[in-house]
């Protein structure tokens, strides 16, 4: 299960398009998954034959859990993994015989979703006693929010894995510590459970007792229910519940990928020292060039000033490393190339920041291309686990909302963000004399852990210099 | 083609951008741009649509006058031969 996000834990294979002994070439999309922001085409990253499928549709699994094995054209017999061990580590670190080659780009998480087998692969043994039952994080989570001492934990799902009820069941037992001293008020009384865990609640036909919740003052949150007692919506393949993730009705999609915005969010503000920058440009003679060269074509091949705007961006990249880049364990690694996420809202709330590879390298039309691209499939689905993956710097770009200026807030393990207000006719001094000029405001928001003003400085005046030669981008 | 058939082409591109959006509901005099909330690329993207479905040619300098779905309906239509 690949890792699309930072703050990503968990996601649910959802269909699987691919089948044991099937040919597969590097860059099929072999899987559908959904996560907390989108549903996402899987690629496998490995040429070869399907061997198994370790994942059966409908279950969710931790970020690197392997999900299939592939056969590189000289293996004899497949090798099953064993996929009773979930990896601790969020950022979707796997066990090493689980990966393929590292891949190119850093700080990228390894995405396993096709192992090749190295060479014999032992099967993990089953550590379900007293010292360090093996959890998933959801379980983790769940474990600590009902007080339950993990150690105490008896798996009773299939080879002694920990179940949700497992969790659940030693909750509710006699010695199990209570989450919260006193009497816990009642959420029946106004203001002690939120309407959306009213309705959850209704829906589900379950009555709200007195629990105590994570909301304030101790109300009932939806989140309280969706992970402790919620009965799951009845599963028309009766999957594990335990398993599954209920998020098929609209509103708790909405809900999860606002958990996920804030959990990356929240990532970003609380571990990244963001300094601010801004410049405003005169923009005035890329617009013109913008206009001569829409005017000569058909609507299909114009360009927006969006793809100037991306392309300036890659192109001064490139002369900037420490702002292109990743954070991660305490250190910088500036990357290759420059992998240039994109800032799209999706319709009716919700964002997400694909990605434009090697962004340095495409022309202006082919960054339209694929800015266009980028945009449709976000909004209207089949966007591919590679694409939101392995970002290096990435653009927000909120002009269309006629807002001046952008404060951006960094997408971890990224070191930067260039943010881009609307263009606008302004006062400006030009020759001398003050004129009407379509201007634009950037600005950069840097991890100054990887680069101080001086440096972002110099970037921003290279972006604006860029602009300024519309003809040579 | 008449007037009611392009604006059923247009209204079918503008379910291809805003999938959400209910035709029967949609006032024709309404500003497409905060109706649907339709952003610089969404508008290219109608404009591409009713270039190509509506065989019409639509510059840039000619957007604002693309405003809502009547309006939109009165400039393809202006734009090509009566029908027949």
């Amino acid at each position: 299960m690949p890792s699309l996000g930072a703050e990503m834990e968990a996601g649910r294979l959802v269909t699987w398009y691919v089948e044991p002994g099937q040919q597969v070439h590097r860059g099929d999309v072999i899987a559908e998954v959904e996560t907390d922001k989108a549903d996402i085409d899987v690629e496998v990253f490995e040429s070869g034959t399907v061997g198994a499928l370790l994942v059966e549709e409908g279950a969710s699994v931790p970020v690197g859990t392997p999900l299939a094995t592939i056969l590189s054209a000289d293996e004899a017999t497949p090798q099953p993994h064993d996929t009773t061990e979930p990896t601790a580590a969020p950022s979707g670190a796997a066990p090493a015989a689980d990966l393929p080659s590292p891949a190119a780009h850093p700080g990228d998480a390894p995405l396993t979703s096709a192992p090749v087998p190295a060479g014999p692969i032992e099967p993990v043994p089953h550590r379900a006693g007293p010292t360090a039952p093996l959890l998933n994080p959801v379980l983790r989570r769940l474990a600590q929010r009902l007080a339950v001492d993990a150690s105490t934990l008896v798996g009773t799902g299939s080879g002694g894995r920990i179940t949700r009820a497992d969790v659940e069941r030693a909750a509710s037992a006699p010695g199990s510590v209570p989450p919260r001293r006193g009497p816990p008020p009642s959420p029946a009384q106004s203001g002690r459970s939120s309407p959306y865990a009213r309705r959850l609640a209704a829906e589900r036909g379950l009555t709200l007792t007195a629990r105590t919740g994570s909301g304030p003052d101790g109300a009932l949150v939806a989140a309280d229910l969706t992970a402790t007692v919620l009965p799951p919506l009845p599963s028309p393949s009766g999957r594990d519940a335990e398993d599954r993730v209920d998020a098929a009705p609209r509103e708790d999609r909405d809900v999860a990928m606002r958990r996920a915005i804030a959990r990356a969010m929240s990532r970003s503000k609380r571990e990244i020292p963001h300094y601010y920058l801004g410049e405003s440009v005169d923009v005035e003679p890329a617009m013109r060039w913008l206009a001569e060269h829409n005017d000569q074509r058909p609507a299909a091949e114009r360009l927006l000033p969006a793809a100037l705007l991306l392309t300036a961006v890659a192109r001064a990249a490139t002369s900037f490393p420490d702002l292109n880049g990743t954070w991660e364990d305490d250190r910088f690694t500036a990357a290759e190339g420059v992998n240039l996420g994109v800032a799209i809202a999706r319709r009716g709330g919700g964002l997400l920041a694909p990605v434009i590879h090697d962004a340095h390298e495409r022309s202006l039309p082919e960054m339209m291309t694929a800015l266009r691209d980028l945009v449709a499939r976000t909004r209207h689905g089949g966007l591919r686990a590679s694409e939101l993956t392995g970002g290096t710097i990435t653009l927000s770009n909120l002009g269309d909302t006629g807002v001046e200026t952008v404060v951006a807030v960094i997408h971890p393990p990224q070191v930067a963000m260039v943010g881009a207000g609307a263009i606008a006719e302004r006062p400006w001094v030009h020759d001398g004399h003050v004129v009407v000029r379509r201007c634009v405001h950037l600005t950069l928001a840097a991890d100054h852990r990887a680069s101080d003003g001086h440096l972002g400085g110099r970037f921003l005046a290279d972006i604006a210099a860029r602009l300024r030669r519309p003809d040579q981008l | 083609m008449n007037s009611q058939d392009i604006r059923e082409v247009v209204i079918g591109l503008l379910r291809d951008i805003a999938p959400e959006m209910d035709p029967a509901s949609l006032d024709p005099h309404a500003d497409l741009r905060d109706e649907l909330d339709l952003d610089s690329m969404d508008t290219l993207n109608l404009v591409a649509g009713v270039e190509r479905e509506l065989h019409v040619t639509v510059p840039e300098r000619d957007y604002p006058q693309l405003r809502t779905l009547d309006a939109v309906v009165g400039y393809v239509q202006a734009q090509r031969p009566p029908a027949s």
